[in-house]
């Protein structure tokens, strides 16, 4: 709360910077607007952002860095015995601290030292807020005043105010580059140290998947091993039954939509389709575990077949009746984009229409199918919730669509979700999951995109 | 020229022979066309279906009528007002009792036991919170309706196969009998669920409810769309007008593109990476769970403000210029208020999407138990879609149809968004 009222009062004073900013700039002239280098309302512009840019900076800076600076002060005061700590023991001592000052529950006795600590942080908590306050509020007005008075008539206001616009826009645009190499690097170093511990060949190529490591030495079954080809062994099998699914069904709802349908039916069947895009993947989860998985089980102990309560069937047909209207559209987009002289050709050599699309346009429009395919393909490599509420937990390395299998996704949730602590194998190995994962996506899309741009092209 | 009339015939006859197969193939391929949307709509019809069948008993909740009689020995002496004294009395004991005057035949303690569980463990809340508003009702008798535990509620709403044997079932044949007697006295009723919308989380399906999710959910898109939108929108102006064609702008539409393909659980291991184990932000909090949805919906906001700004004509730019206007003044007067409703489309539809996801959020530790209705962005909460991933997990049979119910309130935001979009985009649209 705190901090959202100082933003509200800056906010306030950009606001006044500009009344005054404007005032000035007319007053100089006299009223006269065309003896400004500017329109009177760049000179106010250019004043409230004098006023609440170096303002919002240093509070961005001092929220960043107060919480380390207070603890260090906090860790000066605390008594020898305990600043001599190993680093996580003194982790757990300081978060006790912040929980104690908080008014929270503690994990261990709250005794003298503890508490003196509390309040020696609650209090330098309580400089650090007010010196903010003071500081931040002090750098707004004088330099919001400062811009005020040094406005002139000749000074160059208009291009002050769309420098620093244009700088705005290009700093959005490289925010795109800044996720993605955020996203390589947070996943690459973890990795990295997962590697240290497991040798790149035996992630890549074993056999076994078990990633709960023993605690104590003599533990059962605490064997951790982290081969990962069952889990992209599972993965592929529940994205090709999803294939199996989605291609035929979303293809052939596609041409008929593009060659077939009567306008009417087109507005009526399309949007309704697309429902099925816009539905979370967290229901088609709850829909498989709850509907489809018992409905395959029962078939299954009816037509005497044991299939498992989790088996890739059901996981992945769901997925596939999640990716339809995602083959739909863009197959939809590149038939569309096949010229209507090739249609006409082929009608007017008396080619039936279901020839015409089978030996014309489904040739002509293959490329675009394919990357479109290859979308779908990178998609249901990298959905989460329907397999992890519907597929299985432990890694099985099997063909059989009707037993249980686990894939990537579902063992990055599984190892990430709930306690952990961030240097063991188990921990680390979610992080090298993810890696795979981004590499193979990124390698799809890029293949994908380059096909669907490189044939539209063609017909461009 | 009679043999070319010949051959002409025959190469006719040889068409016509073609032609019923020819024309069956087209039929049989035009019916296998029909046959997949009529799939697609199936299976539409059949996702909501079990959803509505599943859920839509959850709007209700059974209520069972005890007689309590507001003991002064159990609470306070009459014409005690101190809420202190008040909040501590024995109110659990207060509907023991009443049960135990209803069934005077049960004795055994273990039965007894039993015959209480059929109350849910808030009534006792209820009934305190009934006497702290109103001290004078110490020392008198009164009727009140209390929530019924979810297993007497499944019952009820027979969600409960009465034809199982008794060991399996969760309602034993004495409970039943119970029960049954209630029903003869006219003390049960099923009345609309308010505790689903005012309550947050609880272990309890009869006392969970969904505000502390929708919360959370609105504190995240908060979060999500202030970030996303100006950025998303300023990327898309800079990219669309004022990037020169170079190489770097290549890198970045390329980015951009790859960026939306990008497998959702990924942006939550960078914001685990990032944002908490990096910049130390709290875990589980609505504003960590906004930025890491405001990266992920960031590519699709780009991608259709850039469609908006390609569809306004270059005549309205060559035209500001022409009479003087800057290039910034011209986007930021005349471009930018024509292609505002596809971008405002645009982001709806983002938002849809980072309403319903989960995947990242469950990495940002958003699956925390939580039982307050988050009042801040910094305060723990959970999500709507996480909310459902953790009540489809829990084994009670009350929990699936309270995760139908929720699911079916998720859908009706998702769609009352996208038909928000839908609407702005007609009426907003120009054909140039």
């Amino acid at each position: 709360m705190h901090t959202s009222t100082l933003i509200i009062l800056l906010l306030g004073l950009m606001s006044l910077a500009y009344y005054f900013g404007r005032k000035r700039s007319l007053s100089l002239v006299g009223g006269k607007v065309r003896d400004l280098h500017s329109l009177p309302s760049y000179y106010g512009m250019q004043t409230a952002m004098w006023c609440g840019i170096p303002a919002l900076i240093l509070l961005a800076l001092w929220l960043s860095f107060e919480e380390s600076v207070v603890t260090g002060m906090v860790v000066e005061s605390l008594p020898q015995e305990i600043q001599e700590l190993p680093p996580e023991r003194l982790d757990l001592v300081l978060n006790d601290v912040r929980n104690l000052s908080q008014g929270d529950i503690v994990s261990s006795t709250v005794d003298q030292t503890m508490q003196q600590a509390a309040d020696h942080y609650t209090s330098l908590m309580g400089i650090s807020h007010m010196a903010l306050f003071v500081v931040a509020l002090s750098v707004a007005i004088l330099a919001g005043l400062w811009a005020q008075r040094t406005i002139t008539r000749e000074q160059r206001a208009r291009n002050r105010v769309e420098k620093a616009i244009n700088f705005f826009l290009l700093s959005s645009s490289t925010l795109a580059i800044f996720t993605t190499v955020g996203i390589v690097l947070s996943v690459l170093f973890e990795s990295v140290r997962f590697f240290q511990q497991i040798p790149v060949t035996e992630f890549l190529f074993g056999l076994e998947w078990s990633p709960q490591t023993a605690i104590r030495p003599d533990q059962v079954g605490s064997s951790g091993v982290f081969g990962s080809v069952p889990l992209f062994a599972g993965t592929m099998l529940i994205t090709l039954i999803a294939m199996i699914v989605a291609v035929p069904i979303g293809l052939m709802s596609a041409i008929y939509m593009a060659e077939y349908a009567s306008k009417h039916f087109r507005t009526l069947a399309k949007p309704v389709l697309e429902v099925l895009a816009g539905i979370p993947t967290v229901v088609y989860g709850f829909f498989a575990a709850l509907t489809v998985a018992p409905f395959f089980r029962d078939l299954g102990t009816d037509i005497g077949l044991t299939v498992s309560s989790e088996s890739a069937l059901a996981a992945g047909v769901v997925m596939g009746i999640m990716i339809i209207p995602f083959v739909s559209s863009l197959s939809d987009d590149v038939i569309n984009a096949v010229p209507q002289a090739m249609r006409d050709g082929s009608y007017g050599l008396g080619a039936t229409r279901s020839e015409t699309i089978r030996n014309v346009i489904i040739p002509a429009a293959l490329p675009g199918i394919v990357g479109g395919v290859l979308l779908a393909v990178s998609r249901a490599i990298g959905e989460t919730m329907i397999v992890v509420m519907a597929a299985g937990l432990s890694a099985n390395l099997t063909a059989n669509p009707l037993e249980a299998v686990t894939t990537v996704t579902v063992q990055i949730v599984t190892l990430l979700v709930g306690d952990q602590e961030f240097d063991s194998a188990k921990t680390l190995a979610a992080f090298a999951l993810a890696l795979v994962l981004f590499v193979i996506t990124l390698a799809l899309n890029m293949i994908a995109l380059h096909i669907v741009r490189k044939y539209r092209e063609q017909y461009e | 020229m009679n043999n070319q009339q010949q051959q002409h015939q025959k190469t006719m006859d040889r068409v016509q022979q073609g032609l019923d197969r020819r024309y069956r193939q087209e039929r049989h391929f035009r019916w296998l066309g029909m046959g997949a949307i009529i799939l697609g709509l199936v299976f539409v019809s059949f996702l909501f279906i079990t959803i509505i069948s599943n859920g839509y008993t959850a709007f209700q909740q059974t209520y069972v009528k005890l007689d309590v009689f507001y003991d002064p020995e159990m609470i306070a002496p009459v014409g005690e007002t101190n809420p202190q004294v008040l909040s501590k009395a024995d109110y659990g004991g207060l509907i023991k009792a009443s049960m135990r005057d209803m069934f005077p035949e049960v004795t055994n303690r273990r039965e007894k036991k039993v015959l209480y569980g059929l109350i849910s463990s808030g009534a006792s809340y209820e009934i305190r919170d009934a006497v702290m508003n109103n001290p004078e009702l110490i020392g008198t008798k009164g009727e009140v309706w209390v929530v019924a535990d979810d297993d007497f509620d499944m019952l009820i709403k027979g969600h409960i196969d009465l034809r199982l044997p008794e060991s399996d079932r969760r309602i034993k044949d004495n409970q039943l009998a119970w029960i049954h007697d209630l029903q003869e006295q006219d003390r049960v009723e099923k009345r609309f669920n308010t505790t689903f919308f005012t309550a947050g989380d609880s272990r309890e399906p009869e006392l969970s409810g969904i505000k502390g999710a929708a919360y959370g959910s609105f504190f995240t898109l908060l979060i999500c769309l202030v970030l996303a939108f100006p950025i998303g929108v300023a990327a898309a102006v800079y990219l669309e007008e004022f990037a020169p064609k170079n190489r770097w702008t290549d890198i970045i539409e390329v980015n951009i593109n790859n960026l939306a393909a990008v497998p959702s659980i990924v942006f939550g291991l960078l914001g685990l990476a990032v944002f908490i184990n990096f910049f130390g932000l709290p875990r589980s909090v609505p504003l960590v769970g906004g930025l890491v949805l405001a990266l992920m919906t960031l590519p699709t906001i780009i991608i259709a403000s850039r469609a908006a700004l390609k569809s306004v004509p270059p005549s309205i730019r060559e035209a500001a210029l022409g009479v003087g206007a800057s290039p910034m003044q011209t986007i930021t007067h005349h471009v930018l208020p024509l292609a505002l409703p596809g971008m405002l489309t645009g982001t709806i539809i983002g938002m849809a999407q980072a309403l319903g996801e989960t995947a990242p959020l469950l990495m940002i530790g958003m699956v925390a138990f939580i039982v307050d209705v988050p009042g801040s962005v910094m305060d723990p909460s959970a999500v709507l879609p996480v909310q459902i991933y953790l009540w489809a997990d829990s084994p009670e049979r009350a929990f699936v149809e309270r995760t139908s119910a929720a699911i079916m309130i998720l859908l009706a935001f998702l769609i009352s968004m996208n038909l928000l979009a839908v609407w702005l985009r007609k009426k907003f649209e120009r054909r140039w």
